[in-house]
C-alpha cells in the first residue's frame, strides 16, 4: 500500500466515498462536470484504488481533480454506495496539504478562493459577503446587480434586513466575540493552516512565474488565476 | 406528468418535520441575493402560522461554500457546525430549522458520518470545547425551511389570495421545479420524495393551483459547482449547465421555476441574461425569459404580498409575466421604489417572538 493512499485513508470522506468500485462508469454517465470538462470520474477512482503512489502523485498535480462541481449527483445513482465526489474532496485536500495544487491552472484558483470567501469567512462570519462586489468580477449578475450595490443599503432596510445591525437578521454585525471562536475554530482544526498552505505554495508558484502577488486581490497573480483559462479543460 | 409511478416512489420518501419551535440559521448566498425571501419566510411562520422560530444573533456561516470550494478542511466545517448545535441547545431549541440547502445537506452529511465515525463526533467534541468551552447536544429534528413550507401548505392555500392559475384562461401555470442537489442526491431518504423524483417543491406547486412539468433534465444542477462558478474562468461550466437545462424544458412551455436551494434561483435567473447577451437567445413565452422564483417568493405571492416587498426587483429576468398571468395586484411604478411600506414592516419587528 502506498504512503499516499495511506494519508488519503486518514480523510473520513475518503473511507466514506470508497467501498470497492466496480468500474461500471454510472457515475460518470450522471456526472455534469464529465458532459462539459474532460473528466472521468470513474477512472479517478479507478487509478486511486491501484493505491499507486505514482499514480496518485499525478492526480494530485492534475486538472482533472479541479474539474468536479461537487452536486454529489454521483453518489445517488453508484450501485455500491461510493461517492465519488467526496474521493474528490479528500484528493484536493491532500494536494493542499502537499503543496500539489499549484501544478494545475485550476488548482492553482485555491488562492482565489481563499482570498474571497476564505476572507468573508474569517472578517464577516458569512461565506459570501457582495456589498462592493460589482460587475467588473461578475459580469454575469447583469444589470440588476449594478443598481442592488448603488442602492445596497436602503435596499436591504427595504427587505427587512438588520444590516451591519446588532442582534439576529439578515447580514448583521456578527459580534466580535463570536468572530473569535470561528477564527479559534479554525486555528484549533487545521482550518488556518490550510489558508496558510494556501498562501505560502502560491507565493513560491507566482516567484517561479515571476509574477507580482501581494495582499489582496488587485495583483498580477490573482487576476491571473482568476481570469485565465487556457482553453484545454473542455471536451 | 404521469404521476402513478411517482405517487407510489413519492409515499417511500416521507420525513418527519417538526411542528413547532424552530431554530432558524440563516443561508449565506439567500441573504445577499434573495434578502425578501428571508424576510417572507418568517413572516410566514409566525404571523401566518404563529410559530414559534428562534434566530440568534451569533450564529455564523457554516462554511459550507469554502468548504465544498475545498479551502475550508473538513474538521473544521464539522467543528463550525458543532458550534451552531452548541448556540441552539443553549438557547434551549432542539429543532434545526436551515435557510440553506449546502447548509442542510451539510449537517444531514456531519450528523451520517458521526453515526458511523462515533470517534470523529468525540474528537469534534473535543475541539469544540478547546476552542470556544461549548458543549452540543444533536438537533432531534433537521428540516429544511422549504421542507416546513410544504408541511404547511395546505394551511397557506387556505389562506390564499391568489393562485398558480392563468386567469385568463383559467389553466394551471407550467411549473418547473428545480431542487437543489445537495437536498437529497447525497442522502434520498432525507428529502420528501428522495432524490429521483422529489416532492417538495412539486407539493407546493400542485396544493396552490399549478401543474408541474416533467422534462428530461428535470434533475440536472443549476450549475452552480462552487469553484466552478466563484472563479471567472470556469464560468462556461455553470452556464452551460443552466443551458442544457433551458433546452431541455423549452418544449413544455415553462409559465415558471421554483426553486428550493438559495443559489439555484439566482443562477438560473442570470445565465438566461447571459445566453441572450452571448448568443442572443430568449427563452420562455414570447421570448420574455423564464421567471425563477424561490418557494418563499412563490409562498408570500399566492399570500398576496407585494411583488416589491418580497424582492422580485432584486431578479435580472422580469417576474412581471407571471404576475400578470395570475392577476396579482401590483404597481409597475414601484417597481424601483426603496421607500418602505409601513403595513409590510411591522413583521420586521418580529424578532425572535
Amino acid at each position: 500500500m502506498g504512503k499516499l493512499y495511506d494519508s488519503l485513508l486518514e480523510d473520513v470522506r475518503f473511507e466514506e466515498g470508497l467501498n470497492a468500485c466496480m468500474n461500471c462508469g454510472v457515475c460518470t454517465a450522471i456526472c455534469p462536470a464529465a458532459e462539459f470538462y474532460n473528466y472521468d470520474p470513474r477512472k479517478i477512482v479507478d487509478e486511486v484504488q491501484t493505491k499507486d503512489d505514482d499514480k496518485i502523485t499525478e492526480l494530485l498535480k492534475s486538472e482533472t481533480i479541479w474539474y468536479c462541481g461537487e452536486c454529489m449527483s454521483c453518489k445517488t445513482r453508484c450501485p455500491r454506495g461510493n461517492a465519488p465526489g467526496l474521493i474528490i474532496m479528500a484528493l484536493r485536500s491532500l494536494s493542499q496539504d502537499l503543496g500539489f495544487f499549484t501544478e494545475s491552472e485550476k488548482g492553482r484558483q485555491q488562492l482565489a478562493l481563499k482570498r474571497t470567501v476564505g476572507h468573508w469567512i474569517l472578517t464577516y462570519g458569512y461565506c459570501l459577503y457582495l456589498e462592493g462586489v460589482g460587475t467588473s468580477l461578475h459580469p454575469e449578475q447583469g444589470p440588476v446587480w449594478d443598481w442592488i450595490q448603488d442602492n445596497w443599503s436602503d435596499l436591504f432596510k427595504k427587505m427587512g434586513a438588520n444590516y451591519k445591525g446588532d442582534g439576529p437578521g439578515i447580514l448583521r454585525r456578527i459580534p466580535e466575540e463570536a468572530m473569535d471562536e470561528i477564527r479559534e475554530i479554525f486555528k484549533v482544526t487545521g482550518g488556518m493552516k490550510r489558508f496558510e498552505n494556501i498562501e505560502k505554495f502560491s507565493k513560491k508558484k507566482a516567484k517561479e512565474l515571476n509574477m507580482q502577488l501581494d495582499e489582496g486581490i488587485e495583483n498580477e497573480y490573482f487576476r491571473h488565476i482568476y481570469k485565465t483559462n487556457n482553453g484545454s479543460h473542455t471536451r | 406528468m404521469i404521476l402513478e409511478g411517482k405517487k407510489a416512489i413519492w409515499n417511500d420518501y416521507q420525513k418527519e418535520i417538526a411542528d413547532d419551535k424552530y431554530y432558524y440559521v440563516r443561508s449565506c448566498v439567500r441573504q445577499n441575493f434573495f434578502p425578501g425571501s428571508e424576510t417572507a419566510f418568517l413572516k410566514i411562520m409566525r404571523e401566518e402560522l404563529k410559530k414559534d422560530v428562534y434566530e440568534h444573533p451569533c450564529h455564523t456561516t457554516c462554511t459550507g461554500i469554502g468548504y465544498h470550494g475545498d479551502i475550508v478542511p473538513v474538521e473544521t466545517t464539522m467543528t463550525v457546525v458543532a458550534r451552531q448545535f452548541a448556540i441552539m441547545t443553549e438557547a434551549g431549541y432542539e429543532n434545526l430549522l436551515p435557510s440553506c440547502i449546502t447548509s442542510f445537506g451539510l449537517y444531514t452529511e456531519i450528523l451520517d458520518t458521526w453515526h458511523h465515525f462515533p470517534e470523529v463526533e468525540e474528537k469534534v467534541r473535543r475541539q469544540l470545547r478547546k476552542a470556544t468551552g461549548r458543549e452540543f447536544r444533536k438537533p432531534k429534528n433537521l428540516a429544511h425551511a422549504s421542507d416546513v413550507i410544504y408541511k404547511f401548505r395546505k394551511e397557506i392555500a387556505s389562506k390564499a389570495k391568489y393562485k398558480l392559475v392563468n386567469k385568463n384562461t383559467g389553466e394551471p401555470l407550467k411549473v418547473v421545479d428545480h431542487i437543489g442537489c445537495h437536498y437529497a442526491k447525497m442522502f434520498p431518504s432525507k428529502g420528501i420524495g428522495g432524490a429521483e423524483y422529489p416532492y417538495v417543491l412539486a407539493g407546493m406547486v400542485e396544493e396552490w393551483g399549478g401543474n408541474v412539468i416533467d422534462y428530461p433534465e428535470r434533475r440536472h444542477c443549476c450549475g452552480f459547482g462552487f469553484r466552478q462558478y466563484l472563479v471567472q474562468a470556469n464560468r462556461g461550466f455553470s452556464v452551460a449547465c443552466s443551458k442544457e437545462k433551458f433546452e431541455s424544458m423549452k418544449p413544455f412551455k415553462p409559465d415558471m421555476i421554483i426553486t428550493n436551494c438559495p443559489g439555484c434561483p439566482m443562477f438560473l435567473d442570470r445565465w438566461q441574461y447571459v445566453i441572450n447577451e452571448m448568443e442572443g437567445k430568449r427563452y420562455g413565452q414570447n421570448e420574455e425569459g423564464i421567471p425563477v422564483f424561490t418557494y418563499e417568493e412563490v409562498a408570500g405571492l399566492v399570500l398576496g404580498y407585494d411583488p416589491w416587498e418580497l424582492g422580485l426587483q432584486m431578479h435580472q429576468t422580469d417576474c412581471e409575466p407571471v404576475l400578470d398571468k395570475i392577476g396579482i395586484d401590483y404597481s409597475p411604478e414601484d417597481k424601483y421604489n426603496l421607500k418602505i411600506i409601513p403595513s409590510y414592516s411591522e413583521s420586521r419587528s418580529l424578532i425572535n417572538v
